[in-house]
């Protein structure tokens, strides 16, 4: 009933965003090889309690209906409860996602007593060998009790959401029966090249016959199975996936990371995507609706080298962080590109011009010697 | 489920709109479901619905023009299929 395609609409941004990832902390007890954000340690600059209650009491305002908190593990923050719960209580759904180190039968209950509360529990292996080559020692044990002490308390359908990596692509079954015995609903996402994970993507990300894997097994089980759009690039396989098909980062989608600074998603942590901070004048809502960098993302974005590529137009050029830490140019492929194009590319990209992550809170090297693995 | 002109319908109590653009985005609390509403007419038709005795009504309330009924007959069923609305008769 428009004139427009939803698409062409998404890309021109939202009064508010859809998905609003907020991480609440960079401490974390783990130190996966791929975190997003390079956690381990907390910021002194983190949002204080009051400060986040305005962040959230901001976004009410917006009408955010539901964010995404994650971290870091953001059950180390002691103030987790009374956030969420101020959150839901202003009509702000949350799901969270955590490695469920601290949801113990206590917490379980807690959690179980609240409306509007979703948990997805990170597991990257169907066993502790694949999982905690990833996770760290002990990780896949500490997920396994969480969902057992969701599931006693009657939690629900709660997710488990897993990174596809090379090595535990071949475990999609495996992991959808896991989640169908807890009544779980299973999330599987993208290996992005981001914080920790721009150092292990050259291991871990799929290899392009896997890639090839990880969109059959969607097209047969994509109803069931959530991805939060993540796989789109495949689409250049054929049929697309379901989902709303693009890159939603400043349009649809960003991310505030626990110093209160608003990037354009959750994958691209780098003072190239900052976009504000919310302590500054005019808060979370001038960042999102006025910040250079946003009003920018929403501008028609060329499609480079792909343009007489065509896939173009299902895959879009694929994600724009996975470019950007690999050091391709973001109007170019993806540098898991179906069709290759990207994966030529890498070889020429000098080592010098990979953009680094900005920051990076992981815990030194001495206090990881437990859960040092080598990959 | 199909609607039809006579159906009276509501939104679900558990569902909030907020206004984009483009018409607005519907979320429903319960079962998770984010809807795109696509037009600031059919925005219109679903906030006041539960004011109107049969939808035939609330289209006329609304100024729908005739030629439109099936195309919006046709949005609302999808609606209902995910509880944005509810059929209440």
């Amino acid at each position: 009933m428009s004139s427009h395609s939803l698409g062409q609409q998404m890309k021109q941004g939202l009064d508010a965003p859809i998905c609003l990832t907020w991480e609440l902390t960079y401490a974390c007890n783990l130190a996966c090889v791929h975190c997003l954000s390079s956690s381990g340690q907390r910021d002194d600059r983190e949002l204080s309690t009051e400060q986040a209650k305005a962040v959230l009491d901001e976004l009410a305002a917006l009408q955010v209906f539901y964010i995404n908190i994650g971290g870091g593990e953001p059950m180390i923050r002691r103030d987790f409860f009374e956030i969420v719960e101020h959150s839901i209580a202003n009509n702000i759904g949350v799901k969270f996602s955590t490695n469920g180190a601290f949801i113990d039968k206590k917490n379980a209950e807690r959690l179980t007593a609240m409306d509007y509360l979703d948990i997805q529990i990170s597991l990257d292996g169907t066993d502790a060998i694949t999982n905690d080559a990833v996770r760290g020692e002990g990780s896949y044990d500490t997920a396994i009790r969480a969902m057992d002490n969701l599931k006693a308390a009657g939690f629900g359908q709660f997710k488990i959401s897993v990174v596809v990596t090379r090595h535990n692509v071949d475990q999609l079954d495996a992991f959808k029966a896991l989640a169908d015995s807890y009544g779980a609903q299973l999330r599987i996402t993208r290996l992005r090249p981001a914080g920790r994970g721009a150092d292990t993507w050259d291991e871990l990300h799929p290899t392009n016959a896997q890639q090839r894997q990880i969109y059959n097994w969607l097209l047969a089980h994509g109803e069931n199975v959530l991805t939060g759009d993540s796989f789109f690039h495949l689409n250049a396989f054929g049929e697309s996936l379901p989902g709303l098909n693009l890159c939603g980062a400043g349009r649809v989608v960003c991310l505030i990371d626990p110093i209160g600074n608003v990037y354009a998603c959750p994958f691209v942590i780098h003072d190239t995507f900052k976009a504000g901070n919310v302590l500054e004048d005019g808060g979370f809502t001038h960042v999102w609706r006025e910040s250079d960098l946003f009003t920018e993302l929403r501008e028609p974005q060329s499609a480079g080298a792909c343009a007489s590529c065509g896939a173009f137009d299902a895959c879009q050029g694929g994600c724009m962080a996975a470019k950007f830490f690999t050091g391709l140019p973001l109007d170019g492929p993806d540098p898991e590109c179906v069709t290759g194009h990207g994966e030529v590319l890498l070889p020429s990209v000098p080592v010098s011009l990979v953009p680094r992550p900005s920051m990076d809170h992981s815990k030194p090297a001495r206090t990881l010697i437990k859960s040092k693995v080598s990959t | 489920m199909t609607v039809t002109l006579e159906s009276s319908c509501e939104l679900h109590p558990q569902v909030a709109i907020r206004p984009e653009p483009f018409g607005a985005l519907a979320y429903h609390y319960g079962n998770r479901r984010l809807v795109f509403l696509r037009h600031p007419d059919i925005v219109r038709v679903v906030k006041t619905m539960g004011d109107h005795p049969s939808l035939r009504d609330t289209f006329v309330a609304e100024g729908v023009a005739e030629s439109r009924w099936p195309s919006f007959i046709e949005a609302l069923s999808s609606l209902t299929t995910s509880e944005i609305i509810r059929v209440l008769s």
